[in-house]
């Protein structure tokens, strides 16, 4: 059998059937290892898929070897290869990390499930990012939808659960909003392979439908991908969850929501109807611009270090959106390039949080004073990656920023409005990273709180690591640029 | 005459819905729950979804309102009133139907057969199961090998559910309820006479038609779905009729648990299988020299793979529920 | 207009407003649990949008019976898609039950405002 054809199949099929497997590994620790192997061998998988898109590939694959539109088909591209690296990525990081932090937070006898529910998150997101099908995306993202409840009801905190099930409502409402959607294209157009929907919605002579299902998809989705305003279950869910967890959802779950709705709307609705790509401008620019300026102005008056990112990461997406909205080349790279560079700087800043939490019982800024004595690395690792997140030259989220203004001066006279609104976001991007930093190394500790030491050697060199890679990838921005390059090409041609 | 039945049908699936809507009582709600869902079944009946109609019956009015009542017997049964912020609610949910029902006139009419759902690939299906499978249902055929990819998905999700229940009800319950109710537990229904007798002639009957709707799926309405449930409401039954403990006794909770594993794993493992024996995933034509065979070979036992794993999961599910009321 | 066709409007219109009871529950409800009962109504719902696309005038349930010709078959895609998704209902339901049940226990009631307030 030719390992390498059947690459798309295995790198949903590997995480989701060991699944079963960790709930079996019940001695100590085993599953988390059990756990990290197959992540990291995912990540390996995404790796030679990428660089094969690189080399001009687009794997497909036809699960049961049955033709396209009428059996499933999977198919990596340039976008879906970006959020493969960034999901198994971020998976594998906090998995390697995880054991003491994991440890910490989540009984022993309980950790074979959360594993489980750790490989069933990752093995949905994967099947949503490669899947050609419509309805396929439904049913893997329930599988991650439903895990990644699980995995955050495992906060030790019993305010995990009104934040779980607020996530459970909202997300499921979102699911099947997305779901009606599908069942009236399918309705229209009689298919449900994405492909083949492009093809044929051209000919549907009822429009009425389709808009309704453009409507239904957009808001179902945005409700999963937390675009203002209706990102609500967020903040609490981010914070209750067990930090690492934090990590692997913040780093890429709505992020993939994200990549489907970029997906739909480009390929299937923009193509045929009329003055689509202006419906979609106008719609999503100002949930954009409303999101990034008040959820950064949200950030800088909150007092819990989680909570604060997790506000922030509203802003993200809000950046995100921003640039898919204006439907150009640069405005797209732009986007799948914060995906990445995001996710890297984000997950660099929760593993750092998750550090901190391993000492300091209570988040909140004025409790954790004096942190940078005992715990310089980490407060070194919080510093590189908030400059990232902010977007100072040489780390990977300037390479963003700087997309982001050049494709909005693109656009016209508008594009100096939006410039100052990037401009003020990234001041505010700054009083908050600083209100971190001054708490780290300027406050005083408080009295009877407060580490001894630094971290586990384990977590604090996997955050290291993730600083290292903002810089990196800030000197270095070849590789992501070059697949959202390509990305943003296949979308665009997908839209004429 | 069946539209008039249709119609009737219809009408109550709405008061039914808004009735459970504005009942106070948390027990009643779910009873009304229940009654939607077997009107809900009746009506895909009608549509011609025989499938369809036995998995809501089975699953919608029977196990899903079983999970209720254990969360009921938990939580209580009594909804507090609440004033605010309901009008806003009716206002948005008004228009948004409102909307919905404009953009419902240029459907295509029910029933149309040319309709553009009816004329791409539906017929390839119809066309291709007796070519490719040679048995009548042409639902089983798409379930289980022209989208087993999906049904896989699905046990994944119903997997899913089961670990997370386990997982969330894995934390021991708050100690101070721990002292009563000691001596009532697990006595089941044993000293009610009909309920008993009744029960004893039924189960044997629910467990054999499950095994039925298990191994008849690929020639009439059924599947390891419909199986898996049924068989579970079986169990169940018999569990609040003898007591969770005889239920258990008779299952144990390991055996449930591996019965979702195996069942998970058995599917995937045929995926597996097909891969090493030269074709795509899930593509059962190459477990034998006869694709036709191979094909039947490959869903008789992901079908069985499905049905374990939806029983086990359902169960497990019930039991966890039910544990905990014991102890609190 | 055709009985069928009035039929057939009635069916999207008794979904539409199906539905919209459904999520009027799921927002306005205090309760977590009526919350979860509005859920599982607002995606029966849309069970019966799919089922109703699938009926073909004259047509049976989608089983061949062998030496009869010319049969007519309803469609037999939805009610694949609607078999998955009825269990991916029933899966959350027991999920979000079980955070229900753990909310109770560690708060002492499942109306939304007063675990607001707890907290």
């Amino acid at each position: 059998m030719d390992l390498i054809a059947h690459l798309p199949a295995l790198q949903v099929v590997i995480p989701m059937l060991s699944a079963p497997l960790m709930v079996l590994l019940q001695p100590r620790g085993l599953a988390w290892a059990g756990a990290t192997v197959v992540a990291l061998v995912s990540f390996a998988m995404a790796a030679t898929l990428a660089i094969g898109v690189l080399n001009g590939l687009t794997p497909q694959y036809f699960m049961g070897g049955w033709p396209a539109p009428f059996g499933i088909a999977l198919s990596v591209d340039a976008f879906s290869a970006v959020l493969l690296l960034i999901v198994t990525g971020a998976s594998a990081g906090a998995l390697l990390a995880a054991k003491p932090s994991v440890d910490q937070q989540v009984e022993e006898e309980r950790q074979p499930l959360f594993y489980a529910a750790w490989m069933l998150a990752m093995a949905g997101l994967i099947g949503i990012v490669v899947a050609a099908d419509a309805f396929n995306i439904f049913v893997f993202m329930e599988i991650s939808s439903l895990a990644s409840y699980i995995l955050i009801a495992g906060g030790p905190d019993r305010r995990a659960l009104p934040a779980v099930f607020k996530y459970l409502t909202m997300g499921t409402i979102g699911a099947t909003f997305y779901l009606i959607g599908v069942g009236l294209i399918y309705m229209m157009t009689g298919t449900l392979n994405i492909e083949d929907m492009q093809n044929r919605i051209g000919d549907v002579t009822d429009i009425n439908p389709i808009l309704v299902a453009a409507g239904f998809i957009t808001i179902g989705l945005a409700l999963k991908a937390a675009v203002f305003p209706l990102h609500v279950w967020v903040p609490n869910a981010y914070t209750h969850a067990p930090h690492m967890v934090t990590v692997f959802l913040a780093a890429c779950a709505t992020k993939v929501s994200l990549y489907v709705l970029i997906k739909f709307d480009y390929l299937v609705f923009q193509s045929r109807l009329v003055d689509h790509d202006m419906q979609f401008a106008l719609f999503l620019m100002p949930m954009a611009i409303l999101g990034i300026l008040i959820a950064s102005a949200v950030a800088m008056f909150e007092g819990h270090l989680k909570r604060l990112l997790a506000s922030s990461s509203i802003a993200q997406i809000g950046y995100i959106l921003l640039c898919a909205s204006f439907i150009s080349t640069l405005g797209l790279s732009a986007s799948v390039v914060h995906l990445f560079n995001h996710a890297l700087a984000k997950g660099g800043l929760f593993l750092a949080v998750a550090c901190l939490a391993y000492h300091y019982r209570d988040l909140r800024l004025d409790q954790l004073g004096g942190a940078s004595t005992k715990m310089p690395w980490t407060c070194a690792t919080v510093v590189i990656c908030g400059l990232s997140l902010i977007g100072i030259p040489g780390t990977a989220g300037f390479i963003s920023k700087w997309l982001l203004i050049s494709a909005s001066l693109q656009i016209g006279p508008w594009g100096w409005f939006l410039v100052a609104i990037i401009l003020l976001s990234s001041l505010m991007a700054v009083a908050y990273v600083w209100r971190i930093i001054e708490a780290l190394y300027f406050k005083a500790p408080v009295e009877g709180v407060g580490p001894q030491s630094e971290a586990p050697i384990q977590l604090l060199a996997v955050t290291m690591l993730v600083a290292a890679l903002n810089l990196y990838f800030g000197f270095f921005p070849q590789v992501p640029l070059e697949l959202a390059t390509e990305a943003a090409g296949m979308l665009l041609e997908g839209a004429q | 005459m069946i539209f008039v039945f249709a119609i009737f049908l219809l009408s109550l699936l709405v008061i039914t819905s808004i009735a459970i809507v504005r009942t106070t009582n948390l027990f009643v709600a779910v009873m009304l729950t229940s009654i939607f869902s077997f009107l809900m079944a009746a009506n895909f009946f009608i549509l011609d979804a025989a499938d369809v109609a036995l998995t809501e019956a089975a699953v919608g009015a029977g196990v899903t309102t079983v999970i209720f009542l254990c969360a009921l017997a938990l939580t209580g049964e009594r909804e507090k009133p609440r004033i605010n912020g309901r009008k806003t609610a009716r206002v948005a949910v008004a228009i948004l139907a409102s909307l919905m029902i404009y953009a419902t006139f240029d459907k295509p009419r029910l029933g149309d057969p040319d309709a553009p759902v009816h004329q791409h690939i539906a017929p390839w299906y119809i066309e291709k199961t007796t070519e490719h499978m040679d048995f009548p249902n042409v639902v089983t055929a798409i379930l289980s090998s022209f989208r087993g990819y999906d049904t896989l998905g699905e046990v994944f999700v119903v997997f899913a559910a089961c670990i997370g229940v386990l997982f969330i009800l894995g934390v021991p319950p708050p100690a101070q309820k721990r002292l009563n109710k000691v001596v009532e537990q697990n006595k089941g229904l044993r000293h009610h006479l009909i309920p008993q007798v009744v029960g004893r002639l039924v189960i044997p009957f629910i467990v054999l038609f499950g095994l039925y709707t298990q191994f008849h799926g690929e020639y009439g309405p059924g599947g390891g779905f419909q199986a898996g449930a049924i068989i579970a409401t079986g169990i169940i039954l018999y569990a609040l009729l003898e007591g969770e403990n005889k239920a258990l006794q008779a299952v144990p909770r390991s055996v449930l648990l591996g019965m979702v594993i195996g069942g998970a794993l058995l599917f995937g493992s045929v995926g597996v299988i097909c891969m090493f024996m030269g074709g795509n995933f899930l593509e059962y034509s190459v477990l034998s020299a006869d694709p036709i065979w191979g094909q039947q070979l490959g869903i008789l036992v992901i079908e069985a793979g499905v049905g374990m794993a939806v029983c086990g999961a359902l169960l497990s599910i019930f039991h966890a529920f039910a544990a905990r009321e014991n102890v609190s | 207009m055709k009985l069928l066709e009035l039929l057939g409007y009635f069916n999207y219109w008794v979904f539409a407003i199906v539905l919209m009871v459904g999520l009027y529950a799921v927002i306005s409800k205090a309760n977590l649990i009526k919350k979860l009962i509005g859920l599982s109504i607002f995606q029966s719902a849309v069970f019966l949008m799919y089922i109703t696309m699938d009926k073909v005038e004259g047509g049976t349930a989608p089983i061949i019976q062998k030496g009869v010709e010319n049969q007519i078959f309803s469609n037999p895609l939805p009610q694949v898609l609607i078999l998955t998704a009825i269990v991916v209902g029933v899966s959350t339901l027991a999920l979000g039950l079980a955070m229900v049940v753990r909310i109770k226990e560690s708060y002492g009631t499942i109306e939304e405002n007063e675990i607001l307030d707890a907290d």
